[in-house]
């Protein structure tokens, strides 16, 4: 046999061909800034001067002894982004819509560039309805840039520089690229649109109960996990780079559990897969939590658990208790201030109880931490006389009185139940009242059988009264035993392993209008475990969680604070609730929210009255601010002779002044110019797509739906609509999306292999960068190159137009700074007289600030003097850097007596200069100035000496970033990245009102609306389908929105290479069963509609889908294989085009410690999981107007 | 006994997270070219489901692979000379359906269209630049995609009765990456007319001489696992080349480089060349052990100098002794042929999925924290058609190894109980099970890929080519 097996000795000539195809002429370091977090560092081959195709690099510093590897890191994606590169999809030149170009052009014969625009404003808004059909042409950049310019300037002037906003996501993705951007908007004055929380990835229990935005541990202290929970994260399909270390810690004999509706694909790795109903999360969380409480904490009891609880989380804090008749209510959090002021800030310190002291005030509360006096921190301490203290979980021995405290219950209906909770009898100057512990409330809450004689708790875990096991089966559809099994496991291993019991969540719960519930319901029960800042335990949110590493020296470029501050933020959510007019379509309403036992006359019934009462107690921000430009009101206070604080608030009080939330249609209120980079905003997180299309563009949209009833509308004027409010939509793309299909000029970005900036990530620790394979093909420039140039087109035509100008700046009661300790115990707005009007305490922040318009380009391209003088910093930590700066000059050059940064590169040199992540000298200033705050001795974590990174540095390899305390782990290799581990093992506070875990929640808000406490709450009804005529060839499906397989949002995903690998366009999955009941099968067109919007898919039929759930992932864009909608006559959505934003009051909270406004920290949040939609077979597929017989534009 | 060096690989399927990262990077480097669009040197399926190209594994239709007549191994497809006979009329070939047309779309136009609406990109194929309804595609069953009627035709449902597998609570899922199997025996080698497939002695990578093919696509139809593909512009068959011009240099193959659930081992194993029809004539049901055992151990005295006299480089035998694949597919039979019953003795190995515990049997009283094979979803005799001839036996007891090595591992970690009870059912000692877990969960890159150079020097004059690679040849003198 083998006789046909040639035997060949010489090599066969022929093979060279495919080693020529293998070749190389080079291999350049670069990544891809999509919005994946991945961060992963590639080899770009060019070959005769042409990318030829990219592999991933293998060359990460190692990780800890004993885990794998961070090699390879990346994805099927990034792996075919060259094919961009050359692709007739790419974007070569400027590019503007003829209507407008025209227009202009007609109008500049006579006139200079901001009368033009002045003109073309005024005389057609033909253009805008124009935007999204085509009919591009070419113009030069400078064309380009002086339209651009022209525009801005006119809007600043006539209208104020907050009316000009730009939108970019993540910046840790490309830092620089980002920051280009901002930081000309932030020089001129303009508005910067928040991304994390627009999202819905902001999961605000974070911020809620940690004080932090999210940090989360780096993918290989998974592998240090022995129990490992993932919950609604479908770790293989969203986080491929980091997949393997789920995939092999199995290895070490970690069990792996999924928490998923569908089989998805880390239900792969699973042992064991729990199917909840979509959207039931909390009511599993809670049962879990129940089981454990009860075998852990009062069955049996043990001192891990215990002591843990005690120093770290909030359960040992007294709780008043408010009277109602015979019963009781939770009340707020007893402070120090309650037994008689004796210091600054008493009224923002909790108090526990303990047997030898009796009540006393631990370290570690929010006021220690601006009393800068070395007690902010949580060793157990009597922080009066600095005694040891043993803070009680439970008053169950030192009881006076089983109290009958009220709960509410948000199950299909609205209940109250009372239930026996120990309280302690306190006299205070002849006042009496009663206290508990936020252990002995949790646990009467979660329904557990303290032996109090109490009827209304659970007998069993089979007792159907909440939270059980079995009560969660009726729910949820998880078999109780599964339940009970999974939390005593988990529980059961954080014991044995001192909390190295995991839980991996993300969009799957974060998704939807309840997810702080479900979040909460999972921290929860880290917390009781002792798992959070544990190696291998705690809390692992990934979904659009990013790391800007170098945060500090970022933030310091990213938004111009080296020229001005404060600089112009907005929550994204509320402003396109606003200018996208979905306030006027609104159907939920405050009433159903409330808690039962809420008194509900303190609310207005409609979600914008809230945010408007938000933003006048400079709790949540606004853009514009105000209904008169910033830029006038020192003028107008000056003719008065009034300072401006007297001037704004007499004036707000007199209502001459509005908040432009008050009015949204009047041409003064709504934003004129918007940039957008980095981001396909309309193809991807557009939420309410079509009220987008025509409030915010005025282009034909597929809105059909009438606008609510809005007559509770009660602190907002209710005018006409305006459609298509604003006048430019800029958009910098290296492809033709969506976003710059509907944009009015186009420019031409270089893409990821064609730059110089840097990446970071929270999924690994080191920083890596981008670097120019080629330079920037045909016309297109860098992001940094494209506002330079505009900075400069600005900078010239503004020398006639604007000079220098006094910018009244307004901003909230901002986290991590003093003016978070706003109202310390009960909401009081002066507006109804309750209490005064002051600003940056009951109002917001007002500061001046002289814009100098004719020099922003000098601005854009040097440090500017405020580095010297105020300093750098993040979170509340801050330093001084002037011999950094001095280093800076040599290694960037200088400019006039300034370090220049005229590069993107010589931008990344300064950001890690002056971050304590990439440069040691600045850590140690860093960590000396927390030192001070917590007063302990820190030195055993500070990093090695001489660590300063340079960017070429980081392009012979990915370097590591080093500990620093804007992080809340630390970076060694002892242990990998996990978060909350300097509060676990260095002492240093949560940034919360306690300083420790906050289980409770105790603002006045979060009590009315009963989210004081995780709990269990139906989803939110809102009616998305409730009007629509339903017959027998339609059904109602629950419509979900994951990320998906074969892109990044939109990018990627209209390759060729992923089309094909994918399905060829739009496409929606569905479960056999549904799919026959409306005679569906497997490709054939669908239509998806509800009173938002219309989407055409094709269906993609699967076993892996349950009953009454559609999954379309998300950010398909609309630019392939979509039809026109018969039913709207306009081309078939997107996901975001059958939702609608829905705000949440409980997110408007703000100077309230934790509860504070930061950007992409706090505020409203975009969620976009609770809608259902109707899903038809369509018979007839349109392409075009004309064979729909319908009328052209 | 003629000893022989192969470069062999194994997949972990128990850590594939389906990506397709390794068919990506792969089109890219080598058929991102007019003629083999359609073409997938390596690419992914979820199961079950019927592959890519449609029911590949089903020989009733395109007849590849060998089949025994006797005692006699013969092609499927019929002799040599039936294949002459045939040669301009292949009745087995997969047409372009049974692969799906591969589109594209005119991009261009988002940026020149005049269309009053918003512009859309209608799919055009990539080969007639037609527009196109798509129907089927690639991948079209990624993630189960596509009724389970139409996945159950799944070759691997064979002897089981599917409809036990069709509902929701019962769904299960895995994915298998394939590439060419380089096989022993390879069908394609011996259904070529014109020869110009070959063997390469030193490595076992199997190749189509360029030069040579004239398109006559016999192999494409012999290929039981479908991996040669005609490429229709040049008009000559192209497959998977290991590539070979990184093996070459010692560095593993793009789909192995680029595999982020790291799943992929590259080594050499030893093998008897004068036994392989042997090995692929016995019963089916001895066909995975007779395949082992021409697999040789390189550190056999008699091997080692049999191998030497064979020609085969020290550096070979000195990777082979610590081969990673050797490991895995002979020492402790965790991974397995895709197969065997098609008697190519292909040369890329899987090790088989874990899979989650079936949802009726969770229980509170069950006091293990991890399951018992017995429990798992992907029913063992699935994987046995894929991966064992239909021996079930040999699929239960490697799964048990991976839950021995998962438990014993706990109970150290947890309990500080180091005994090899756990891994007595698996007759895993200690130091074995170490090391295996290093070799799957730990799995650095240099264990993962144990790749010895070329000895270029043997062929050529490199003291001449060494100022003239890359020149074209017969230009620029040299």
């Amino acid at each position: 046999m083998g006789d046909w097996i040639e035997e060949k000795k010489e090599p066969c000539s022929a093979e060279d061909g495919y080693r020529k195809r293998f070749s190389y002429d080079k291999v350049v370091r670069s990544t891809h800034g999509v919005n994946c977090t991945g961060s992963c560092s590639w080899q770009i081959f060019v070959k005769e001067g042409i990318i030829t195709y990219e592999i991933q690099q293998n060359d990460y510093p190692s990780t800890q002894d004993g885990l794998p590897e961070y090699e390879p890191r990346g994805c099927p994606c990034g792996a075919s982004y060259s094919w961009y590169e050359y692709s007739p999809h790419r974007i070569k030149y400027p590019m503007i819509r003829r209507p407008l170009y025209e227009l202009y052009k007609e109008k500049r014969k006579d006139l200079e560039p901001v009368s033009a625009w002045e003109e073309v404003v005024k005389s057609s808004s033909l253009y805008k309805q124009k935007r999204g059909s085509g009919s591009f042409i070419r113009i030069s950049f400078d064309e380009a840039v002086e339209i651009i310019s022209a525009a801005n300037v006119y809007t600043i002037k006539k209208y104020g520089p907050d009316r000009v906003v730009g939108f970019s996501p993540i910046p840790a993705k490309s830092m620089v690229s980002y920051a280009s951007g901002t930081r000309y908007l932030s020089l001129i004055g303009g508005a910067v649109l928040s991304f994390y929380d627009w999202y819905c990835d902001l999961p605000p229990s974070s911020p809620q109960m940690f004080g932090d935005q999210t940090d989360v541990p780096e993918s290989a202290d998974w592998y240090n996990s022995t129990y490992l929970v993932l919950w609604g994260s479908n770790v293989p399909q969203t986080r491929r780079p980091d997949a393997h270390f789920y995939t092999e810690t199995r290895y070490k004999g970690t069990k792996t559990v999924v928490i998923s509706p569908d089989f998805n694909e880390a239900c792969k790795f699973a042992d064991v897969w729990l199917s909840p109903k979509s959207g039931t999360d909390a009511a599993l969380g809670m049962a879990m939590g129940h089981v454990v409480l009860k075998e852990f904490f009062v069955d049996k009891r043990n001192d891990y658990f215990e002591s843990y609880c005690k120093q770290f989380s909030d359960m040992p804090c007294l709780v008043m208790l408010e009277k109602e008749g015979t019963l009781f209510k939770p009340g707020r959090f007893l402070r120090l201030s309650d037994f008689g002021s004796k210091e600054k800030f008493d009224e923002w310190k909790t108090v526990v109880f303990d047997k030898e002291i009796g009540i006393c005030a631990p370290n570690g509360g929010i006021g220690f931490r601006y009393q800068d006096n070395g007690k902010w921190n949580l060793e157990l301490k009597d922080s009066i006389n600095g005694k040891e203290i043993n803070p009680e979980l439970s008053l169950i021995d030192f009881r006076d009185v089983d109290a009958k405290v009220l709960y509410p219950y948000f199950g299909e209906t609205k209940e109250v139940i009372a239930r026996k909770v120990p309280a302690k009898k306190i006299t205070v100057d002849s006042k009496e009242f009663y206290v508990s512990t936020v252990f002995d409330l949790l646990a009467a809450h979660y329904g557990v059988d303290r032996g109090l004689g109490d009827e209304n708790v659970a007998k069993n875990y089979s007792d159907l009264t909440c939270y059980t096991p079995a009560w969660q089966e009726k729910i949820t559809g998880v078999k109780k035993e599964a339940v009970i099994k999974i939390a005593r496991e988990f529980a059961e291993n954080a014991l044995l392993t001192n909390g190295k019991s995991m839980i991996i969540i993300g969009a799957g719960v974060n998704h939807y209008y309840y997810t702080d519930t479900i979040y909460r319901a999972a921290i929860n029960l880290l917390t009781m475990c002792g798992c959070i800042g544990q190696s291998g335990g705690g809390w692992a949110h990934y979904v659009g969680q990013e790391k800007v590493r170098p945060l500090a020296g970022w933030s310091t470029f990213a938004f111009a604070l080296d020229w001005y501050r404060p600089p112009r933020h907005v929550n994204s959510t509320s402003f396109f609730y606003v200018h996208t007019d979905q306030y006027r379509y609104e159907t939920l309403r405050v009433d159903d929210l409330l808690s039962p036992i809420a008194k509900k006359d303190l609310y207005s019934s409609h979600p914008l009255d809230l945010n408007v009462k938000s933003i006048r107690l400079g709790w949540l921000p606004a853009a514009p601010y105000l209904n008169i430009n910033p830029l006038d009101i020192s003028d107008l206070a000056k003719a008065k002779e009034m300072n401006i604080s007297e001037y704004i608030t007499d004036e707000i009080k007199k209502e001459n002044i509005l908040f432009s939330y008050q009015d949204p249609e009047d041409d003064k209120n709504y934003p004129r110019n918007m940039f957008v980079w980095r981001s396909n905003i309309m193809g991807a997180s557009s939420k309410g797509h079509e009220y987008f299309i025509k409030y915010l563009l005025g282009a034909k949209s597929g809105l059909i739906e009438e606008e609510s009833d809005l007559s509770d509308l009660k602190e907002v004027k209710v005018r006409e609509p305006v459609v298509g409010k604003l006048d430019l939509l800029v958009t910098l793309d290296f492809r033709m999306s969506t976003t710059c299909l509907y944009s009015d000029i186009v420019l031409p970005s270089a893409t990821w292999y064609e730059k110089e900036d840097i990446s970071t990530t929270d999924m690994h620790p080191f920083i890596h960068p981008f670097s120019q394979a080629v330079d920037p093909l045909w016309e297109s420039k860098t992001d940094y190159e494209i506002f330079k140039a505009i900075s400069k087109k600005f900078s010239e035509i503004a020398k006639d137009n604007l000079g220098k100008r006094i910018d009244t700046v307004f901003a909230p009661l901002l986290h991590d700074t003093p003016s978070e300790l706003g109202q310390s115990t009960e909401v009081r707005d002066w507006k109804l007289g309750e209490c005064d009007i002051l600003p940056g305490k009951t109002f917001p922040g007002i500061t001046q600030v002289e814009r100098d318009y004719p020099n922003v380009y000098k601005q854009y391209t040097s440090i500017g003097p405020l580095v010297e003088k105020l300093g750098v910093g993040a979170k509340g930590v801050s330093w001084l850097c002037g011999e950094e700066l001095n280093d800076l000059k040599s290694i960037n050059s200088e400019n006039n007596g300034l370090v220049s940064i005229s590069s993107a590169r010589s931008v990344c040199e300064a950001i890690m200069h002056l971050s304590p992540e990439t440069n040691s000298s600045i850590s140690f200033k860093a960590w000396a100035n927390i030192s001070k705050k917590t007063g302990r001795d820190h030195s055993k974590i500070l990093p090695p000496k001489d660590y300063a990174l340079r960017f070429r540095d980081l392009q012979i390899q990915p370097r590591r970033t080093i500990t620093s305390p804007c992080w809340s782990g630390i970076e060694s290799k002892e242990v990998p990245y996990s978060a909350n581990y300097l509060n676990v093992h260095e002492l240093i506070p949560w940034r919360t009102l306690s300083g420790r875990i906050e289980i409770y929640q105790d603002h006045r808000w979060m009590r009315d609306f009963g989210e004081n406490f995780a709990i269990y709450k139906a989803p939110v009804n809102i009616l998305s389908t409730d009007k629509i005529k339903l017959d027998e060839n339609c059904i109602t499906l629950k419509f979900c929105t994951a990320h998906q397989k074969f892109g990044i949002h939109t990018t990627f995903i209209d390759l060729q290479v992923m089309q094909n690998l994918s399905r060829g366009g739009p496409h929606v999955w569905l479960s056999e069963a549904d799919a026959k009941s409306i005679g569906v099968e497997d490709n054939d067109w669908v239509t998806l509609y509800n009173r938002n919007g219309t989407v055409m898919a094709r269906a993609v039929l699967s076993q892996r889908i349950p009953i009454g759930m559609v999954i379309m992932y998300h950010a398909q864009d609309k630019i392939i294989n979509n039809p026109i909608s018969e039913r709207t006559s306009a081309r078939g959505g997107v996901h975001n085009s059958l939702i609608k934003i829905l705000l949440n009051p409980l997110h408007m909270i703000g100077g309230y410690a934790q509860l504070s406004y930061f950007f992409n920290y706090y505020g409203t949040i975009g969620s976009n999981r609770d809608d259902f939609v109707i899903v038809r077979k369509l018979n007839k597929v349109i392409w075009t107007q004309k064979e729909r017989g319908g009328e052209a534009l | 006994m003629k000893v022989r060096a192969q470069l062999a690989m194994v997949l972990n399927l128990d850590k594939c997270i389906g990506c397709h990262a390794c068919s990506v990077t792969c089109k890219n480097v080598w058929t991102q070219r007019s003629g083999l669009e359609y073409a997938w040197f390596n690419n992914v399926e979820t199961k079950p489901g019927i592959g890519f190209p449609k029911n590949w594994e089903t020989q009733n239709r395109y007849k590849g692979g060998w089949e025994l007549s006797g005692q006699n191994l013969k092609l499927k497809s019929g002799s040599k000379l039936n294949t002459l006979l045939n040669i301009f009329s292949n009745p087995n070939l997969p047409t372009i359906e049974d692969y799906s047309e591969p589109f594209t779309f005119d991009y261009s136009y988002l940026k020149n269209s005049e269309e009053d609406a918003f512009p859309t990109l209608k799919p055009v194929s990539a080969i007639t630049h037609k527009e196109i309804d798509i129907r089927w595609g690639a991948n079209w069953e990624d993630d189960l995609g596509t009724t389970f009627e139409s996945r159950s035709k799944d070759y691997n449902f064979k002897d089981i009765d599917s409809s036990l597998y069709s509902s929701f609570e019962n769904t299960f899922m895995m994915y298998l990456p394939r590439l060419c199997e380089h096989c022993l025996n390879p069908a394609c080698v011996a259904s070529c007319p014109s020869g110009a497939i070959y063997k390469r002695d030193e490595d076992g990578i199997v190749l189509i001489d360029q030069n040579k093919c004239r398109g006559f696509r016999m192999c494409v139809s012999a290929c039981p696992y479908k991996k040669i593909y005609y490429n229709y512009k040049s008009g000559k068959s192209e497959k998977c080349i290991l590539c070979f011009p990184r093996l070459e240099v010692g560095k593993p193959t793009v789909c192995s480089e680029t595999c982020v659930g790291r799943i992929r081992y590259i080594g050499v194993l030893l093998y008897d060349r004068d036994r392989i029809k042997e090995a692929a004539s016995c019963d089916e049901k001895e066909l995975y052990r007779s395949q082992l055992s021409i697999i040789l151990d390189p550190n056999d005295e008699e091997v080692i100098s049999k191998a030497i006299e064979d020609g085969v480089p020290e550096n070979f035998l000195d990777a082979a002794k610590i081969s990673p694949v050797y490991q895995m597919i002979k020492e402790f039979q965790i991974a397995f042929p895709l197969h065997p019953e098609f008697r190519t003795l292909p040369m890329v190995y899987y090790i088989p999925p874990l899979s989650p515990i079936q949802s009726g049997l969770i229980s509170e009283s069950d006091e293990d924290v991890l399951p018992d094979v017995s429990k798992l979803r992907i029913p063992a005799k699935f994987l046995a058609n894929m991966l064992t001839a239909g021996d079930e036996g040999l699929i239960l007891e490697a799964l048990n190894k991976l839950l021995a090595i998962r438990i014993y591992n706990r109970n150290k970690i947890l309990y500080k109980d180091c005994n090899e009870g756990s891994l007595e059912r698996s007759n895993l000692t200690v130091s074995q099970a170490e090391y295996l877990y290093k070799l799957l969960a730990i799995a650095d890159y240099s264990d993962r890929f144990v790749i010895p150079t070329l000895h270029k020097e043997n062929y050529d004059d490199n003291y001449v080519k060494k100022g003239i690679v890359g020149f074209p040849k017969n230009d620029f003198g040299g």
